[in-house]
């Protein structure tokens, strides 16, 4: 029998990286937050990679630690190799990805939660969203305990009626043996949730002792690690590091494959899920891109304390005897023991154009979800879902305007505009090219972009948010004193130019005109540059990249002001499309499905063409 | 909420040789300033009154384009409640062409199918009663452009564009491949690989740019199609027509031609002519092919050239044409009056009022002793001026949008070219890329979406 046990303002479902960054952003901003996982063993588990940040991804966490999120904390806590990737290929791609003792990563994140006010972390599986008149009520737990609350977000990851498979072994388990929820499934349907299956997938761990390094590449970290945070300095995060190691397959590892394929159960049909493309299974790379004769395999250390290491690049579903040979075909792996065998995942996640741009589902009022539930995949798009979500939830109950960010504004904003209006039929991974503005969007300026609003919700605090207006101060001035500062072209000047291969001057020209030649940086006129005051280094980038690309920055700025047109051009919520004279049918059927809230988002539905938007336009105008 | 500035042809331009350039929107005058000069070249546009009319000049920089009537009218009593000027063309249906295009050059963008109606709604000035009116306006002028923009795109120019598109796609996803998984995909000496193509498309874009101007990338103007009896002289008239100075003759590479299509200007008056197969009573069954066509392409047509033979007499054949023809605006030709004459102007005039009550064209011409032709093509120039043939003269405004999207594609290849040559890196080579793909894709109809993201994954292999 069911009975009442504790009343909440906000209930979380799930701890991983979603469910932590929703409840603490709803338990600072103030409210009574629970936040319920299947372990209080496994928050902020990472049971796949073990790196958090990448292409795109690092954006993702710099813009979390700018609105007050806590991913880029954690990771400069507990990362052991750090990198900033395409440092050679534009500012704007950038990436900071880092590797995480994976163990660390989950302990100092589960001291952040347990010591965060107003947050309470209970081991629990909910089976049932409780609604009454399209509004949540509350949740209640397989125990049968109800949780009586105003908001909900639900952060269930992959758990949800997880399956794991490999060859024809399959458990209804989630990662890592970690029990899965096999009812909060059916409670959403009845709700009337649209669910989906997808499937992902992992590669096996080896004992890093019977590994032949001497066959592999060492790759190491960077000497001076950037952190993610906004509030470290690089000081702050030096630390030793630990290396990863190169090896590849070859046509052995591939032969031995293909002879095995009719066991794969993607081959067989035992998997029913959507895997992604952007992560194929290693049997997937061999039959797709046949003709490529090794692929990349990189070893990756799981931690400081354990001797099991990542096989990057060959995740699989193969049976455990195929595994066993295929992995050791490979120089280095020869005598390899496996400690966890690869395996591929099945999971329920929802379709997210039920959701508006707050993570709000549109039919359930107080209820919100964030995570790979959403059709998402990776760490970081599931923080900055969680986070997103949680902030929703706690602006929803404390009667404020909900956070929204725009393409224009963030890679938050790109990731969740194209997960609630392009249904997505794989899981969804953040990609720079997927941005259009992305030259705005750097993982350089997230703070620049986002502090303020952080600070605006109430996530980011006095002290920080004057060093952030502090450091916007420096720029302004610095580029206003290079543009303004003169040199001749003197023996002196010419002497710095020609030494980094620059073309002397003739006449004058500012600072600002010699820092826009490509071969040219801030840092290289110090000689020629007298009245220059020292600054902080994440100054001087600021300096550099602005001026430097300021012809590309200002032709994105002209596209965006074109793109808030429409973006700001708002759709009734009760529209009746029925009503809208002349509208095409398919238009008709995709916007009544999807309901988006601006004309921008409308134009952004496939489907939907240049002539359906005017028409849109002129019923809008007409109302 | 709508700020740039639109323009378009704003009158039919078949109309009796006078044509109206609209520009609507704030950036109006000081477009018209650039290009307008008056008599004595001191007067300036911005400056005078409202709702005044002037006579001058569009000039494009040093180069004069047509001599104009000039009306302003501020915003907020326009039509569209914007600043609107319209300029007056008298030069037909070329130099109209020319002055859109020197109105685009100097800023303006051109106007999308029925934008000006819509902006006048948008701002107001139709009331809102009227706003079912609006959609039908802008919903039938897309519906045409589209429509036009595809079925009058030349031979395999659409093929041609798509393959320039799919170079740029393979190299922006490549790019993109790498940015987004660079430890499994190397971008080392790319650049190089990637200027030389770029230069190529370039260069194609160019020559696409330049056929725009002589009719090879659109097909503008009056869709002639020559009807008769098998050896009633069809091919010979048509040859004839061809004047060797007067045939577009496809230098350019790839700009095929649909077969017995011929393209003619008659003092600025494009003809498409199509040759058809002879139209006989058969059980041959590729000839009866060959009927059905020439029955179809009469029906499509702007204008029928219907061949009577005069040497021979009329016959069930010549019946079946003037059926088909009975309802369609058709110049009738009585050919071989160099023959004896066994078929009579009278006997055509006769046989032809009895399937149609509309007024008769009859010109006797001899193919072969070119005699009647002149006066064949002075009929022609007449009735194009009097705006005696209906014809899709949406056309010219597509093309000259097609030609702004080729001129922006050609802007972006040469941004990359510029990029790479002063070491940029190579993110900002997919930005420029990207868009020369997507401005392409306006002309043949395709819109950007996912392709990109699609690209990536089907052709590179990523991930862990």
């Amino acid at each position: 029998m069911s009975y009442v046990y504790e009343s909440y303002d906000v209930c979380i479902i799930g701890a991983g990286h979603a469910g932590c960054e929703a409840a603490l952003a709803a338990a600072r901003l103030g409210l009574q937050t629970i936040m319920f996982t299947v372990s209080m063993d496994s928050i902020a588990l990472m049971p796949c990679n073990p790196n958090i940040g990448g292409s795109s991804k690092g954006h993702l966490v710099r813009e979390i630690d700018a609105l007050g999120g806590e991913m880029g904390k954690n990771i400069d806590k507990t990362y052991i190799q750090s990198k900033m990737l395409n440092k050679s290929k534009g500012p704007a791609v950038y990436s900071l990805r880092a590797q995480a003792d994976k163990q660390d990563y989950t302990t100092q994140m589960r001291k952040v939660v347990e010591n965060t006010d107003n947050l309470t972390v209970k081991q629990g599986e909910i089976t049932k969203i409780l609604v009454e008149d399209g509004k949540v009520t509350g949740v209640q737990t397989f125990s049968d305990a109800i949780y009586p609350c105003k908001a909900v977000v639900l952060c269930t990851g992959v758990y949800l009626k997880a399956r794991c498979v490999y060859g024809d072994v399959s458990n209804y388990t989630g990662p890592n043996g970690l029990s899965a929820a096999n009812y909060l499934s059916d409670s959403l349907r009845e709700l009337g949730i649209e669910l989906y299956r997808f499937k992902t997938g992992t590669p096996a761990r080896i004992d890093k002792r019977s590994i032949d390094f001497s066959k592999m590449t060492e790759q190491f970290g960077d000497e001076e690690v950037v952190p993610f945070s906004f509030t470290n300095t690089s000081e702050d995060v030096q630390r030793e590091q630990v290396s990863c190691w190169l090896t590849y397959t070859n046509q052995e590892t591939h032969e031995i494959i293909r002879s095995n394929l009719h066991r794969s159960p993607l081959y067989s049909g035992n998997i029913e899920g959507t895997g992604p493309r952007y992560c194929p299974s290693i049997e997937d790379k061999v039959v797709r891109f046949a003709d490529k004769e090794r692929h990349q395999v990189f070893i990756e250390p799981e931690g400081n304390y354990t001797n099991e290491m990542y096989i990057g690049g060959m995740s699989s579903s193969l049976p455990e005897d195929v595994q066993y040979k295929m992995y050791r075909s490979v120089p280095g792996l020869e005598n390899a023991k496996i400690v966890r065998n690869a395996y591929a995942i099945e999971y329920d996640c929802i379709n997210a154009t039920q959701l508006k741009s707050t993570l709000e589902f549109k039919n359930i009022e107080g209820l919100y979800s964030g995570g790979q539930f959403n059709g998402s995949s990776g760490y970081e798009e599931a923080a900055a879902q969680g986070l997103v979500a949680g902030i929703n939830a706690a602006l929803k109950l404390l009667g404020r305007e909900p956070l929204i960010l725009d393409r224009s504004q963030a890679y938050i904003g790109v990731l969740i505009d194209d997960l609630v209006t392009k249904e997505t039929h794989e899981p969804y991974r953040m990609m720079t090219s997927r941005a259009e503005y992305r030259l705005l969007l750097r993982q350089d300026n997230a703070d620049m972009r986002l502090t303020e609003i952080g600070y605006k919700i109430g996530l980011i605090d006095q002290e920080r948010y004057d060093k952030f207006l502090e450091k916007k101060r420096l720029i302004k001035e610095e580029i206003d004193r290079v543009e303004k500062t003169t040199v001749g072209g003197n023996a002196k000047v010419n002497a710095v130019l020609e030494a980094n291969g620059s073309t002397p001057l003739n006449s004058g020209a500012t600072l600002a005109e010699l820092i826009r030649r490509p071969e040219i940086t801030y840092e290289l006129l110090e000689e020629i540059d007298v009245n220059r005051n020292p600054l902080p280094k994440d100054v001087i980038e600021q300096v550099n990249i602005n001026l430097k690309y300021e012809g590309y920055i200002k032709r994105q700025i002209k596209q965006v002001e074109h793109f808030k047109k429409l973006e700001n051009k708002r759709i009734p919520v009760n529209i009746d499309y029925n009503q809208v004279y002349s509208l095409r049918l398919e238009a008709k059927q995709k916007l009544e499905a999807i309901r988006p809230e601006s004309v921008g988002q409308a134009s952004r539905i496939s489907g939907v063409s240049p002539a359906d938007i005017s028409v849109l336009l002129v019923y809008l105008e007409s109302k | 909420m709508i700020t740039d500035t639109i323009a378009a042809i704003a009158t039919g331009m078949s109309n009796a040789g006078i044509s109206i350039v609209r520009i609507s929107g704030e950036d109006a005058f000081s477009i018209i300033d650039k290009i307008y000069r008056s008599k004595n070249g001191n007067k300036i546009l911005s400056h005078q009154e409202s709702h005044t009319i002037h006579y001058g000049y569009i000039y494009d920089d040093s180069k004069l384009v047509d001599e104009v009537l000039v009306v302003i009218m501020r915003a907020p009593n326009t039509y569209t409640r914007e600043d609107v000027i319209e300029i007056n063309c008298h030069g037909g249906v070329v130099v109209t062409k020319k002055v859109l295009e020197t109105v685009v050059k100097y800023g303006a963008r051109v106007a999308a199918p029925g934008e000006f109606t819509k902006r006048a709604f948008l701002n107001g000035r139709i009331d809102l009663s009227q706003a079912e009116a609006v959609i039908d306006v802008i919903h039938a002028k897309n519906q045409y452009a589209l429509q036009t923009s595809l079925n009058q795109l030349r031979g395999n120019i659409q093929e041609k564009i798509s393959l320039i598109r799919d170079s740029i796609l393979h190299d922006v996803a490549f790019i993109e491949a790498a940015l987004d998984d660079p430890e499994h995909i190397e971008l080392d000496g790319f650049s190089d690989s990637l200027l030389e193509k770029v230069e190529q498309n370039l260069e194609k874009l160019n020559k696409l740019y330049e056929s725009a101007d002589n009719g090879r990338l659109m097909k503008e103007g009056i869709n002639t199609v020559i009807l008769g009896k098998p050896n009633a002289g069809k091919s010979s008239l048509l040859n004839v027509l061809l004047r060797e100075d007067r045939a577009i003759v496809t230098d350019v590479e790839g700009t095929t031609r649909d077969t017995l299509e011929e393209t003619i200007i008659l003092d600025g008056i494009v003809l498409n002519i199509m040759d058809t197969a002879g139209i006989r009573k058969t059980q041959d069954v590729v000839e009866q092919i060959g009927v059905e066509k020439a029955r179809s392409s009469a029906k499509q047509a702007d204008l029928i050239l219907y061949v009577v033979d005069s040497s021979r007499e009329l016959d069930e054949n010549d019946f079946t044409v003037m059926d088909f023809i009975k309802d369609r605006k058709t110049i009738i030709l009585r050919n071989k009056i160099d023959l004896e004459e066994k078929t009579s102007k009278n006997d055509v005039v006769n046989h032809m009022k009895q399937y149609t009550s509309g007024e008769v064209f009859v010109v006797d011409i001899s193919a072969k002793s070119k005699e009647g032709i002149e006066e064949l093509e002075n009929i022609l120039k007449n009735m194009f001026y009097e705006g005696k043939i209906q014809f899709n003269d949406e056309v010219y405004i597509t093309n000259v949008r097609h030609k702004t999207a080729i001129l922006e594609g050609i802007e972006s290849l040469r941004q990359v070219k510029e990029s790479i040559l002063n070491g940029m890196p190579e993110d900002f080579y997919s930005i420029d890329l990207m868009n020369a793909y997507s401005v392409l894709g306006q002309i043949i109809g395709e819109t950007v979406e996912e392709d990109l993201v699609d690209k990536i994954f089907s052709e590179f292999c990523m991930g862990k």
